[in-house]
């Protein structure tokens, strides 16, 4: 029998390795000579005081729900995609070519043509190591990690000497036709009378990026596909047995996740620079692993994650502006989030589960009463 | 708990061992609960017991693995803290595994040395070894040689290595936890000779097992374990198999399978010339040929790792293979895209994989979505893209109800069910497909003996329907028990093929050595040299 109940295991586990985390990054800025509750404030109001706080909040949360719904699908079939990096700069080049060299009549269309180029450069990127690790064994951390480096040399190379308009000195394409251009929060809301900030970029990806979660959601655990992706991802010898193809279900997953990364393009290429710059992702891909951690893989978990790292990125930049606390620090925070949910894990949980079952035990004066064991 | 002792000098002497109302706990279950034992010095005591019964741990708290939550030790009258086992070793205790904890590329006599070198250097530790090591084998009949690597010799001796290990450290008392799973039936009979000698000589044996014969032969004294307590310790003489198998089980269980002569109908399954080679490039099957009929069920005996398994994946669709098989008269693939399990189970053929942990279920699924594991593209179990939840959980109701699969709950994870109702799952699974053709691997290892005899029946009750059955299992008896014909495997070919009811457990056991002239007289050597030849695997954990 499960010793915790699953809000536990969902909500409070994270809650109190965040709390941890905070407690130490307190700690830390104490250590640099500043006060860690006027920071907590500045963070709050800086990032969720106002709509344009809130319109950088979901800008970011947008990126990291895509990049953590990424890491969050391979996952489930066992495979750590650390690539998500490189798969989110290589949709930014499905966007880029998209916008530029098609002529939308309508956003809505170019939307989808944009969100559709995004996912199969993503995807086709993920589908290299994943063919690698399918068919010649070559691991999938070491091959996805490299070809994060490799994305980045692959646009540097194509913004200099291909897509960069003649005479620019900016290593970044032609700004995108305004066809192409999506609405923001700002446009979307102020039709039913909500004053939202205009200069924020949060845009109308943040919807595309919720979908996606439920997508994510439906795929593992309503279709067959994903039935089998977390039974291969449970134990492969079983699968094997079942007849699930472990070439199969490696090629689709990777596949799914890389395209899930590249979609991130349409937020931060798209929706907000409104053309294709170097390094536009910005370490989205591998705040993707954190999110992912620390929403255990479960859509809403990552959806509330993002919406957590999008304010700790945003107050982050707040405290920079405001104080002599370092952009930096928002990094050590994030590491250490990634220190308590992933690797200092069962440190949270086993003390929780004592409580769970004394809790239990205190309820049930009389144990042993469960009828598991067979023949009678 | 009345003790009996089995002379009058013993009566007077200490108890070797005696523990005072042991109780374990793990979180919310108690694994032993208040255990009092008494074992007289010079005396083979069993214990025996279901698996999950508690032996495991008990014996793990008298070798220092577990501190128990109450109670007490005395070794030889004299209260002792166990606290690990070189507090164990100290006090005269020494274990035999179930796994032999031995260094595959030293010679028999470095790991007899190991953890017990004195001095730096080892030359000199090693000649004072050698000695002792020479005496002792002199003293309790246990021929080795020190010097054979321990990769180059078979089990029995591995396992004689491991008994010299714990008197080399001056054992007093030997424990062995099921130390015939392993062993052909004349080396089980050979260890049970060396046990008796011991024994004469003043040690003190504590044999764990669940097979009851072997306590009927070789104990004086048996405790029987169930559900973490000690349910009756008797007098061996005194009691019966199936009076053991009632105190284990709490009710009275059917020994013997009972079953009708087999009526075989049309071949259903055609083997010819089937060969596989393992990752290792070691071939692993040497061209098999078998013929398995409808309304019958080939059994295939052979110790463990001698291609028994290759056998059952390659049929069941996971492993590569040359050669031909036929089901209903239809060609399998042994390669390629259509060998995998689902166009095995496309084409009637059904299994029941031997290892169900890591094979037939995915342990955190649960009951529900283990019932459509293999089976999840079936029409009735999806719809479209997705898969029908509401159909399989009914159906799944169905089949744990039929099953009798405890508790009946479809929203339970596999690993919270017992071993027998995780193999009642699988086999409600596999049987309810109504295949042609049913593989089943070890229907019964670890499963309680109140499973053991459902699945029996279920397994018998499905050939009685005209189906074909392959059976593999490492336990004789259970082969020929259910089998109507055996098959023995040896070094990946088959020794030879016999009705059940024409052959015995020492016909069977000679040619599961490789040994084909069943009718001489063999020694134990020879035995243990072709077993050594053939270099199966019988640690590979299933």
């Amino acid at each position: 029998m499960d010793v915790m109940p699953k809000w536990a295991e969902i909500v409070l586990v994270p809650l109190i390795s965040l709390l941890f985390a905070a407690g130490l990054s307190a700690l830390v800025i104490l250590g640099i000579g500043e006060d860690p509750v006027a920071a907590v404030k500045l963070m709050v109001t800086g990032a969720l005081g106002s709509t344009y706080g809130w319109g950088y909040t979901l800008y970011y949360a947008t990126n990291f729900m895509f990049t953590g719904l990424c890491v969050a699908v391979a996952f489930h079939a066992r495979l750590f995609n650390i690539g998500g990096e490189g798969q989110a700069m290589l949709g930014g080049l499905g966007v880029a070519l998209a916008s530029l060299y098609i002529p939308w009549p309508h956003w809505t269309l170019a939307l989808v043509g944009a969100t559709t180029m995004a996912a199969l450069f993503g995807a086709a990127w993920a589908a290299i190591p994943a063919f690698l690790q399918a068919k010649r064994g070559s691991h999938i951390v070491i091959t996805t990690i490299m070809f994060n480096f490799i994305a980045a040399a692959v646009l540097n190379y194509i913004l200099v000497n291909i897509m960069r308009p003649k005479g620019s000195m900016d290593p970044a394409t032609a700004r995108f036709p305004d066809a192409t251009k999506l609405p923001t929060l700002h446009d979307l809301l102020s039709p039913i009378g909500i004053n939202f900030s205009k200069a924020a970029p949060a845009n109308i990806s943040l919807l595309v990026a919720v979908a996606a979660c439920v997508f994510v959601w439906i795929l593992i655990w309503r279709t067959r596909l994903g039935y089998e992706i977390r039974a291969y991802g449970h134990s492969e010898s079983a699968a094997k047995y079942a007849g699930i193809s472990p070439i199969k279900i490696t090629m689709v997953t990777m596949m799914i996740s890389g395209g899930l990364a590249g979609m991130m393009a349409i937020n931060n290429v798209m929706g907000e620079a409104e053309r294709l710059v170097l390094n536009a992702t910005e370490g989205a891909g591998f705040i993707g692993i954190a999110v992912a951690l620390m929403g255990r893989s479960h859509p809403l978990g990552v959806f509330l994650a993002a919406i957590l790292f999008g304010f700790l990125y945003q107050g982050g930049a707040e405290l920079a502006l405001w104080t002599s606390i370092p952009r930096e620090l928002i990094v050590v925070i994030q590491a250490l989030v990634i220190l308590f949910t992933g690797a200092l894990d069962n440190m949270v949980r086993m003390p929780l589960e004592k409580l769970f079952s004394a809790i239990h035990a205190a309820r049930a004066p009389k144990p042993e009463r469960k009828p598991v064991e067979p023949a009678e | 708990m009345g003790t009996h002792t089995t002379t009058e000098r013993q009566a007077t002497a200490a108890p070797a061992i005696e523990l005072k109302g042991i109780s374990k706990a793990f979180g919310p279950v108690h694994a032993n609960k208040d255990i009092s034992i008494r074992v007289m010095p010079g005396t083979i005591h069993g214990i025996i017991g279901e698996n999950g019964a508690g032996k495991s741990t008990l014996m793990s708290i008298l070798y220092g693995f577990y501190k128990a939550d109450k109670g007490e030790i005395f070794i030889a009258g004299k209260k002792t803290d166990i606290p690990d086992s070189q507090a164990a070793i100290a006090a005269g205790i020494g274990m035999v595994f179930q796994h032999f904890k031995l260094v595959e590329n030293f010679t028999v006599l470095e790991n007899v040395i190991l953890g017990a070198e004195d001095g730096r250097l080892l030359k000199p530790s090693l000649a004072k070894a050698r000695k002792s090591l020479l005496k002792l084998a002199d003293d309790y009949g246990l021929k080795v040689d020190p010097d054979a690597l321990v990769q180059d010799i078979g089990v029995g001796m591995q396992q004689r290595v491991e008994i010299l290990k714990a008197l080399y450290r001056q054992a007093d008392i030997l424990i062995l936890d099921e130390p015939t799973g392993v062993l052909t039936p004349a080396e089980a009979d050979q260890l049970f000779r060396i046990l008796g000698r011991l024994r004469s000589e003043g040690k003190t044996i504590i044999l764990i097992t669940h097979k009851l014969r072997e306590i009927m032969e070789a104990t004086d004294t048996v405790s029987v374990m169930r559900r973490g307590e000690m349910t009756a310790t008797v007098k061996t003489a005194d009691t019966s198999p199936a009076a053991l198998a009632e105190l284990m089980v709490g009710r009275k269980v059917l020994l013997r399978v009972d079953k009708k002569p087999a009526a075989p109908g049309d071949v259903i399954l055609e083997i010819e010339g089937l060969r596989v080679v393992d990752d290792k490039g070691v071939e692993r099957l040497r061209g098999i040929d078998l013929q398995v009929r409808a309304g019958e069920i080939v059994g295939v005996a052979g110790v463990a790792g001698n291609g028994q398994s290759e056998l059952l994946e390659v049929l069941g669709g996971y492993h590569t293979g040359k050669g031909t098989v036929r089901v209903n008269g239809q060609s399998l693939d042994l390669t390629g895209k259509r060998s995998d399990g689902q166009s095995r189970r496309n084409h009637g053929v059904a299994h029941v994989p031997e290892d169900r942990q890591r094979e037939g279920l995915i342990m955190e699924y649960q009951a529900w979505e283990n019932v459509a594991f293999g089976y999840h593209n079936d029409p009735a179990y999806r719809s479209g893209l997705l898969m029908n939840n509401a159909a399989i959980k009914a159906d799944t109701a169905g089949k744990m109800e039929r099953f009798d699969v405890r508790p009946p709950n479809p929203r339970l994870a596999a690993k919270n069910f017992s071993g027998g109702n995780q193999q009642k799952i699988v086999l409600a699974r596999e049987i309810e497909r109504n295949p042609d053709l049913l593989l089943i691997g070890q229907p019964t290892r670890g499963v309680d003996i109140g499973a053991i005899e459902f699945i029996h029946e279920q397994i018998v009750a499905l050939r009685d329907q005209g189906k074909a059955i392959l059976l593999v299992s490492v336990e004789l008896e259970e082969i020929l028990a259910l089998s109507d014909r055996v098959a023995v495997m040896f070094d990946g070919q088959l020794m030879g093929i016999r009705d059940a009811d024409k052959t015995d457990e020492k016909e069977l056991g000679l040619l599961m050595a490789g040994i084909t002239d069943t009718g001489t007289a063999h020694s134990i050597d020879e035995i243990e040299r072709n077993l050594a030849l053939a270099g199966g695997d019988p640690h590979k954990e299933l």
